[in-house]
């Protein structure tokens, strides 16, 4: 087994890119400091405060228990669809990540429409005699959605990983007369480790940041505290969102120890990785996974199926409460193009921080990641505001202000960390090994990066960047602050129906998003996976 | 063959990014008298009046919407530098932040004349456009109208334990409680607050949550805006919930604007000023009370059908000073109070 890890010095140009790119990342950060020393936050008496403890043990709580259960579900369902006979996993494979493109309120919204008292879960079942369901608000309600809907975060860099691992070792443990699980846990999981960790910690910022879901289900986070004080009380939501900064690097640090407490054992193969038959396991596992998918994926697709059906029926002479496919279709465009450059840009812009940080020990690499990190901790809003607030006078940059550029610039701040974290994975899997073949027969250096490690981190990579892409996909609040003029997406669109009671053409908004997000997901990112 | 696939998927990717990134950087100016509205009311309300606004004018506007709290952010840390020229806020809460923040400019007395007294600044920083009035919205099944009280402040009765929605983190809430305040004064707000937190009162996020909760059975009945529900049996005639008014002098009868204003670094005063004045004439207000149902401010438009007429309400002349930085103070005795759930 190889160590990818090399104890030489890194080459300047390398640590010189990577630091620029921390430069950049700097902005959020940076932004909520400047900020707390403007307003004179006392930050210590707020760090002590029963009042900050409080939403902190709570966002804390959330954040671990949302990582832990979609590690679980993540990487079964990674190893279930993408390294067994399950029956249709070409299908699981396609509807698997879609959950993630639901914006969290919108998923909150359908779990109080369906679940809640008297809710359409509800009408369906009272008939049979079953008449309360159970309560789903709170820390519980939380969990539930935040497991749903962000568990993609796992499974899209463990699928990656899990596609390109190299058969031999299993087989060899196989023919030892391994059982399929054992094998599973002792040759499987550990190559895949890094992966599901930095999945794992991947939800932990986003539970901490969200606040669509915790907001609408009744779970005083501190996101959601940053959030009622924005206004009124500016000193403690910008004191709250370094609380929130911190947690951030706080989980940064913990990541790194666990993955540099264990050893090494990760490979990277292009031949076919062995498909594990579950023989009488088949049915139950199938069911198990059709249910889970379609709790994430087909209940809040029926819920928006109904409202929307409900609009096409009653077309009441209104605004709002007929539905228009017409209106959707720039939006739709608009969403295409923000989401897939941001993408691109968010990978390129990524590249040399994840090879600097899987490559050699580098303090520049440690910092830059941790900013990386950060934007990702923080909410939208917050990012947005950053980059109004270094963009507006800042000579140059101010011309490009509420331009597509500064746009996909907060989606890359906001979401570099899953193309970095994806990336990362990637970086580590390519062994040294080839790469020194190659340079003993005299291939120069990037020539070597574009024929031999880049073609092998390509199954990361596009996991890093379809996260990135579903991610910004159904982004927000940055993008009602920053977007050019008139500029609609269709979260936008989700939104403004919602904001209007307009249920029915928030539904259809919401189904062409998911639609939409099919589409993009199979054409750049798993069409890839199964090359291998 | 990897390699094949890899070099096919890029050659496909560059050029689509490279256009994408052309189109994205071209953009359109246009040479026409143009003005920057910011707006924390929704485009299906606005674009129709804006569009009829520039067929008037030869005025284009500019529009970015948001949520208004957003909006009055946004312009903050924009400073000086802000490309708006109007903000129109759902809530007084955010309009009375910028001008507490000294953003907004001192729009004409012709123009605030316009609207009653009580509905706009005293120091004519900004003009209320609509209204909405605070209603208790009930499950028709559930709750027998002819026992609902005439006054808020009897929501406290034992009887009620647990049965009305409340939203303590919305701004119209807090902008109720605020009125409370300046009407009835801290100590007997702070009372209402924690007997209704005694009561056990259910917490919804917003007034729309209030709203479905009713219609579906969820809880009996709900503090919110008149016109969600109104809205709410528009989209399901079948949905069962209806709205209790109060008395027209009770402080439960709170009437709420949404409110324009001109902000200070405007270059463009006149031509804002002109569109506010066009969401008050007859044409626009008319629209407002068509399409969402809310309350006119001009007194020659009429109220939507089956409202009761505004003329009556007495709650409307709350101290708009207090929404600024006492806000705060109303605030803490929400969160003092235990309310918050």
């Amino acid at each position: 087994m190889s160590d990818n890890f090399r104890a030489q010095r890194p080459p300047l140009a390398l640590v010189v890119l990577t630091a620029s790119v921390g430069v950049v990342f700097v902005g959020p950060f940076g932004y909520v400091v400047a900020r707390n020393i403007d307003l004179g936050t006392d930050f210590v008496s707020l760090l002590f405060s029963r009042s900050t403890w409080e939403p902190l043990r709570r966002s804390l709580l959330l954040g671990c228990a949302v990582a832990t259960s979609t590690a679980v579900v993540g990487t079964t369902l990674a190893f279930l669809t993408i390294r067994t006979d399950l029956r249709w996993r070409r299908v699981w494979r396609l509807l698997a990540p879609l959950p993630l493109v639901f914006p969290s309120f919108v998923g909150a919204t359908a779990l109080i429409a369906g679940f809640a008292s008297g809710g359409l879960v509800e009408d369906l079942i009272s008939p049979f005699g079953i008449s309360s369901l159970p309560e789903m608000r709170g820390f519980r309600g939380s969990w539930l959605v935040l497991t749903l809907f962000t568990y993609p975060y796992v499974y899209l860099p463990v699928a990656a990983r899990m596609g390109s691992l190299p058969p031999e070792i299993e087989e060899s443990a196989r023919l030892l007369g391994r059982q399929p699980f054992e094998v599973f846990v002792t040759v499987v999981l550990p190559q895949v480790w890094s992966a599901v960790l930095a999945g794992a910690m991947l939800v932990f910022l986003y539970s901490i940041s969200d606040f669509g879901a915790v907001s609408l289900l009744g779970y005083r986070t501190l996101a959601e505290q940053i959030f009622a004080d924005q206004l009124l009380d500016q000193s403690r939501s910008m004191g709250l969102a370094l609380v929130l900064g911190l947690c951030a690097l706080g989980a940064v640090i913990a990541e790194r120890t666990l993955q540099r407490r264990r050893k090494r054992v990760e490979m990277v193969s292009r031949q076919e990785p062995v498909i594990v038959a579950l023989n009488r396991w088949r049915l139950p596992w199938l069911i198990l996974v059709g249910a889970f998918i379609g709790n994430a994926l087909v209940g809040p697709l029926a819920v928006f199926g109904f409202w929307a059906w409900r609009g096409f029926r009653a077309r009441v002479d209104s605004v709002g409460l007929s539905v228009d496919f017409g209106e959707l279709v720039e939006p739709a465009w608009n969403t295409v193009q923000v989401s897939l450059l941001s993408a691109v840009v968010a990978m390129v812009v990524v590249l040399p921080l994840a090879w600097l940080t899987g490559r050699y020990q580098s303090r520049v690499a440690g910092v830059a990641n941790s900013l990386v990190v950060v934007g990702f901790a923080l909410p939208g809003m917050v990012i947005a505001l950053s980059l109004v607030f270094w963009a507006i006078d800042a000579p140059l940059i101010s011309s490009w202000y509420q331009t597509l550029p500064l746009l996909i610039m907060a989606y890359v701040l906001h979401f570099g960390a899953l193309a970095s974290r994806a990336a990362q994975v990637g970086v580590e899997a390519v062994p040294v090994s080839f790469s020194d073949a190659a340079a003993t027969l005299g291939v120069g250096r990037l020539r070597r990066f574009g024929t031999i490690e880049l073609p092998l981190m390509v199954p990361s990579l596009l996991a890093g960047g379809g996260l990135v892409m579903l991610s910004t996909m159904k982004e927000l609040p940055a993008t009602l602050l920053l977007a050019p003029l008139g500029f609609d997406t269709l979260a936008t669109e989700v939104w403004a129906a919602g904001e209007s009671g307009a249920l029915s053409q928030g539904a259809l908004a919401s189904l062409v998003l998911v639609g939409l997000s099919a589409i993009l997901t199979w054409a750049v990112v798993l069409r890839r996976f199964d090359v291998y | 063959m990897q390699k094949r696939t890899l070099r096919h998927f890029l050659n496909v990717l560059i050029p689509l990014v490279l256009v994408m990134a052309v189109v994205a950087c071209s953009n359109n100016e246009s040479s026409n008298r143009q003005i920057t509205l910011y707006s924390g009311r929704g485009e299906e309300l606005i674009g129709p009046l804006i569009e009829q606004f520039t067929a008037n004018t030869g005025i284009d506007v500019n529009v970015r919407y948001g949520n208004s709290a957003d909006l009055a952010l946004l312009i903050q840390t924009e400073g000086d530098n802000t490309p708006a020229d109007l903000f129109i806020s759902q809530s007084p809460g955010a309009i009375a932040f910028l001008a507490g923040q000294g953003r907004l400019a001192t729009i004409s007395e012709e123009l605030t004349s316009l609207v009653d007294d009580g509905f706009a600044a005293t120091n004519n920083t900004w003009v209320g456009i609509t209204g909405r009035v605070r209603v208790l919205v009930y499950h028709q099944d559930l709750v027998d109208p002819a026992t609902l009280p005439s006054s808020v402040l009897d929501l406290v009765d034992p009887k009620y334990e647990g049965q009305v929605g409340v939203a303590p983190t919305n701004g119209s809430f807090q902008d109720f409680v605020t009125a409370m305040r300046s009407q009835l004064g801290d100590e007997p707000t702070a009372r209402w607050l924690q007997e209704m937190a005694a009561n056990r009162s259910p917490n919804y996020p917003k007034n729309s949550a209030i709203v479905e909760a009713v219609g579906r059975g969820e809880i009996p009945m709900g503090l919110v805006n008149h016109y969600y529900n109104l809205r709410a049996v528009e989209a399901d005639p079948a949905v069962r919930s209806s709205n209790h008014f109060f008395n027209v002098d009770d402080i439960g009868s709170l009437v709420i604007v949404t409110a324009g204003a001109v902000l200070s670094t405007s270059e463009e005063t006149g031509d804002a000023e002109a569109f506010l004045e066009y969401l008050l004439s007859n044409e626009a207000q008319s629209a407002f009370v068509q399409h969402t149902q809310e309350y006119p401010l001009v007194a020659a438009v009429e109220p939507p059908s089956g409202l009761p007429s505004l003329a009556g309400y007495t709650a409307k002349s709350i101290d708009y000073e207090l929404l600024g930085d006492g806000l705060l103070g109303t605030i803490e005795l929400i969160r003092a109070s235990g309310i918050e759930r």
